[in-house]
């Protein structure tokens, strides 16, 4: 068996030097976007395919998180930090041949901030009041106050330029500035993209990427092991990755998201509108044995829905410290509840972690039901309808500890109080407020026990060893290619 | 008589796992449902007689409450088999050529035209995945079976002079079919019954390894062996064991059937002799 496997080895190896350089890639990705309009739907999944690939915003996220300029090669803020004015690049082009002008850029902002937008961060517009086409290369955005987070909030993939004469199109066929233009969706299966031979800015290595969906562990583990996929940037069967770094064929690269991973209760449903109900639940969560037995080691325990390598975080996971015994006494308090249904996604870390807090909640009184559902339904039935109990779910947004100030997003947390202090941090740029302001948000969630938050996501990703260029940490949702290509 | 090897082994094998299974109801080394992560993978030791899986569960303890569940579904499947296919074959065969016969007949034959597990997996999905829409699904599927095994023994009965005999006595079908036929057939039943059995427990092992069986923190065979996949390089124990453990049931019910079938159809005992 051993000698076969060399043998066969050599020979894709010898048919490899015959060939031409390889210029395409398949990635793997555990859950398949609803649609690809990343300004019309929440999913991460969005982002993971198009984000710097298909569409470009005026600014966009580097490896690193830093803010850089994308479309807008540059942009100046007036003296009262009030007007921003961004000056476009010349020569970009749609994917279908148009222009890319100050005209489009009106259109996306002004569709994203309407009433009736469907964005999913439409928080990311607020205090916008009025965006103008100064002339074909220059944008001005008028704001209510000085907010020195725009240049941020327009890099987001919710935020990305698109045209008014394809957006009709664009939850099947996006067309965007980027540098790889839509090819095909073969739904639930894979998507492909091509080079956008017409690109504006630096040509990618790449001639075409096809993202493929596995959202089953062993499937994926299979599939990496057979070189069917040549990387999976969230890799999940993170139980595997010794045996990958192992091998020499792949390489595993660790870094972080800004994915909290949280047990997400619905606030507004009992008894978990009780927050001695939710309280108990906190203090019955073990996160280093979650962290260990369903991520075996990868990942940062969290005490609130921020991410850990923000300059911001304020270590709070005392306050939800396991502690058995404190949420026996809280349930002791509270009496009798029936048993909570946990809906768990797809991804390993809520199947598993599922089954770890289902084990730990038990040991305190607690019964759950668990409910394994398809990401569709997940979608459908968790994030839109609010029918579940309890759930699973890693959040990647960037800085996203505003969803809590919204009381109709699925955990339904409404307190007057912290949606004042989000929207103080809205139009506040004065940089040592801000943190404090954060600061505060992340006192009051976790005081309140909104969720119980578990950890900071890893990216534990696996590649093909002679695939460089792939980003180490994720500071965004996105798996941008222009930068990867083939060793050899 | 001679000593029916495959009965014997068979029936020893069938034996230690009924018999895990039930002690299981009792007693297990471990605590099945407490996680021990701490203890992850754990090689086999004194304390932990097969080792321990990804959770720190105990892998024998786990296998024998798996037993348990795979013993319970395939059981009540066949259960349902036999309590509405037994009923219909012997229905059908008393009122030959009828249209009840024609209609219990081609019902029979549209169940078996769908791939059973196919039907099964339909099942699960709308209904939701639980370890009684698992038994359903299988058991549904044995009725077919049974009806067919039981009106074509039926049939070969009904065409003897002693049943001629009774119904010149003045008994109705149905008496005859209760007191001549059934008990006539009992043999067939019980063979085809370790078969249906032995069926059984691989279907739900099937539907477990696919996530529509027993759900957590039910242990079953099946998501043990899914749950081992991709470690089954770095802990080959944790996917061989139950892989083992649902090759034995089944081996043991098939041979346990053979022997059974060698012992009580007098036409294979008369061609032995």
């Amino acid at each position: 068996m051993k000698h076969l496997t060399l043998a066969a080895a050599m020979l894709a190896l010898t048919a490899g030097m015959a060939q031409a350089q390889q210029d395409t890639i398949t990635l793997g990705m555990v859950l398949e976007p609803p649609n690809l309009d990343p300004t019309g739907g929440a999913a991460a999944a969005i982002d993971e395919v198009v984000y710097a690939n298909i569409f470009e915003g005026l600014t966009r996220f580097g490896p690193d998180g830093a803010v850089l300029p994308a479309l807008a090669e540059s942009w100046e803020v007036s003296e009262d930090g009030t007007v921003y004015t961004f000056h476009l690049h010349d020569g970009v082009k749609f994917h279908d041949g148009t222009d890319m002008t100050a005209e489009d850029v009106v259109f996306t902002l002004d569709r994203a901030r309407a009433e009736d937008s469907t964005n999913a961060q439409k928080a990311l517009f607020t205090g916008i009041t009025g965006v103008a086409a100064v002339d074909p290369l220059t944008v001005q955005i008028t704001l209510a106050e000085p907010n020195g987070n725009l240049p941020f909030n327009m890099a987001w993939g919710d935020a990305v330029i698109v045209a008014p004469e394809s957006i009709d199109t664009a939850a099947t066929a996006p067309v965007g500035t980027g540098p790889f233009t839509f090819t095909e969706w073969v739904q639930g299966d894979h998507v492909t993209i091509t080079r956008n031979d017409a690109y504006w800015g630096a040509a990618p290595a790449l001639a075409s990427a096809t993202f493929k969906f596995i959202s089953d562990p062993n499937a994926a583990f299979a599939a990496m092991m057979a070189g069917d996929v040549d990387a999976f940037p969230n890799f999940p069967a993170p139980e595997t990755l010794s045996q990958f770094e192992s091998d020499p064929r792949f390489k595993v690269i660790v870094g972080s998201t800004e994915g909290e991973t949280i047990l997400a209760m619905n606030n507004k449903l009992a008894p978990l509108d009780d927050i001695r109900v939710r309280e108990a639940i906190a203090h019955a969560i073990n996160r280093q044995d979650i962290v260990d037995g369903a991520m075996f080691g990868f990942g940062t325990p969290i005490g609130t829905h921020f991410a850990p390598h923000n300059p911001d975080y304020v270590d709070l996971t005392a306050l939800s410290a396991y502690d058995p015994e404190k949420s026996k006494a809280l349930m002791a308090e509270v009496g009798e509840i029936p048993a909570l249904r946990l809906m768990l996604p797809p991804p390993s870390y809520a199947r598993r972690g599922g089954e770890i807090i289902a084990a730990q909640l038990r040991e305190v009184g607690i019964e759950t039901e668990i409910t394994n559902l398809e990401w569709a339904q997940w979608l459908e039935q968790v994030f839109g309808g609010k029918d579940f109990d309890l759930t699973i779910i890693s959040h990647t947004e960037p800085a996203d500890i505003n969803i809590y100030a919204r009381p109709d997003y699925y955990f339904q947390y409404d307190n007057a109080e912290f949606q004042a202090l989000i929207a103080e941090l809205g139009v506040t740029s004065d940089p040592a407020r801000r943190s404090e302001l954060n600061k505060q948000a992340q006192e009051m969630i976790a005081q309140d026990y909104v969720n119980a938050y578990l950890f900071q996501l890893a990216k534990t990703g696996v590649a093909n060893a002679k695939i460089e260029g792939l980003w180490e940490n994720a500071p965004t949702q996105a798996n941008d290619l222009t930068g990867v290509r083939w060793t050899e | 008589m001679r000593l029916n090897a495959q009965l014997w082994i068979g029936a020893a094998l069938t034996a230690v796992f009924l018999a895990g299974a039930v002690l299981s109801f009792v007693w297990t080394p471990h605590d099945v449902t407490a996680l021990n992560i701490a203890d992850k993978l754990r090689p086999a030791s004194s304390t932990y007689l097969l080792g321990t899986d990804h959770f720190g569960r105990d892998l024998l303890s786990m296998l024998m409450v798996g037993a348990r569940t795979s013993i319970a579904v395939a059981l009540v499947a066949v259960g349902i088999g036999l309590g509405l296919g037994v009923p219909l074959g012997l229905l059908a065969a008393a009122t030959r050529g009828s249209l009840i016969d024609e209609v219990v007949m081609r019902g029979n034959d549209l169940i078996f035209a769908f791939p059973s597990l196919v039907i099964a997996i339909l099942i699960t999905a709308v209904f939701g995945p639980s370890a009684l829409n698992a038994i359903l699904a299988i058991g549904i599927f044995n009725i077919p079976v049974f009806a067919r095994v039981s009106r074509g023994g039926a049939l070969s009965l009904w065409t003897l002079d002693w049943i001629l005999a009774a119904r010149v006595a003045g008994k109705g079908r149905l008496r005859i079919s209760l007191e001549h036929i059934l008990p006539n057939i009992v043999n067939l039943l019980i063979v085809q019954g370790t078969i249906q059995f032995s069926l059984g427990i691989l279907a739900e092992a099937a539907l477990s390894y696919v996530g529509l069986g027993a759900q957590p923190p039910l242990p079953s065979w099946g998501r043990m062996l899914a749950e081992a996949q991709t470690m089954i390089y770095t802990n080959p124990a944790l996917a061989i064991l139950p892989g083992l453990a649902i090759v034995a049931m089944v081996l043991g019910l098939n041979l346990m059937g053979d022997g059974l079938r060698d012992l009580l159809d007098p036409r294979v005992r008369r061609a032995r002799a």
